[in-house]
């Protein structure tokens, strides 16, 4: 599970430095992320191996958000003010790009003649 | 009694007290989200969030007291990000399989995220900086704070906005997708990645691992675009 760990810190450390180093818009972690996905698909072995630990750590990715969302205790007297025009939006602009994201998904999917997955 | 204030004045300036109940709040909003027989809008981020919150004003600490302790989950992130390689290698011959429509729901739900959020914002009055702040609400924070950056917004006020389109989204995917009738794992995850990044992935993982694997491509894929598309859709519609 270190060596797992390892693994994962260091594509991002591999991601962190070229993203300095080519100026891409992308932060370390999202470049790390696509270079450790070429080396599974290259090598699935490794895949393999590190997935239980992958899918362990991902079950639990809801922890991790909750330290930066507490910061909203510093915002409390700025959203207040403009608290429902702000909550409408976010809102509603959350529901229309979840539900046209996915019916267009599965207009395409039909227009391509390509059934539903719908597991059991 | 001046033990127990000697003893709170010592841990709640360390970083022990805050990791430590930034697990038991996390612990508390997953138990209840269990105990409810896992709905989608007992959001256990929320819960942990809204407790911890409450508790720092009932103590008058400041966040930055909190974070020093928090921090060390926080940096998790970083790693969680990349392993969400596996879930795209495991899934890679699906994800190959409907590289089209997940390209097309790309494109609409992201240009969806940014237009639709300043539209209402707009219609609802409020002044250009916030609305520049919303446009890269439905990326993931660290993209979403250069973006706002790079804009004009206000990138403080963009993580929060980040935070809460997060638990929203995770909120309301379940019942929305079920109301329209869209079955496929697939495109649930990945438009719910799309429009909630990471904590619209955590939802998704809980429901099934396919809609997890397609929500991380989705808020990957849609940060990569909202950093691309941002200040071009500034400079056209502002």
């Amino acid at each position: 599970m270190i060596l797992h760990f390892g693994i994962f810190l260091g594509f991002q450390l591999l991601g962190e430095v070229l993203s300095r180093i080519t100026g891409i818009a992308l932060p370390g972690p999202v470049i790390g992320m696509g270079l450790l996905a070429a080396l599974l698909l290259w090598r699935p072995p490794i895949g393999t191996a590190i997935e239980g630990t992958a899918t362990g750590f991902l079950s639990h990715l809801s922890l991790l958000y909750v330290p930066a969302g507490v910061g909203i205790v510093q915002y409390l007297d700025q959203l207040s003010e403009i608290g429902l025009p702000l909550a409408a939006a976010l809102l509603g602009s959350t529901v229309l790009s979840i539900g046209v994201g996915a019916l267009t998904f599965k207009y395409v999917n039909r227009l391509r003649g390509v059934a539903d997955e719908t597991p059991a | 009694m001046t033990d127990i204030i000697d003893i709170w004045s010592y841990l709640s300036e360390g970083p022990l007290l805050w990791l430590t109940l930034t697990l038991v709040a996390y612990l508390i909003g997953d138990g209840c989200f269990r105990l409810a027989g896992r709905k989608p809008y007992v959001n256990p981020v929320l819960i942990s969030m809204l407790l911890l919150a409450a508790l720092l004003e009932a103590t008058g600490t400041s966040y930055q007291t909190y974070f020093e302790g928090a921090q060390f989950v926080h940096f998790m992130l970083g790693p969680a990000t990349v392993a969400l390689a596996v879930p795209l290698w495991s899934n890679w011959r699906k994800v190959r399989e409907s590289a089209l429509p997940l390209l097309a729901a790309l494109c609409v739900g992201s240009a969806m995220a940014m237009g639709s959020g300043v539209a209402i914002g707009a219609a609802f009055g409020l002044d250009r900086q916030i609305l520049l702040s919303l446009v890269p609400k439905a990326a993931t924070s660290p993209i979403a704070i250069g973006v706002s950056e790079t804009i004009g917004g206000l990138p403080t006020l963009t993580v929060v906005l980040v935070l809460i389109t997060g638990v929203i989204g995770a909120v309301v995917t379940t019942p929305l997708l079920n109301l329209l009738r869209i079955r496929d794992y697939r495109g649930r995850g990945f438009a719910t990645g799309v429009a909630a990044h990471g904590i619209g992935t955590a939802r998704a993982f809980q429901v099934h691992g396919t809609a997890g694997a397609f929500a991380g491509i989705g808020m990957v894929l849609n940060a990569a675009l909202t950093a691309l598309l941002a200040p071009l859709f500034v400079k056209l519609f502002f």
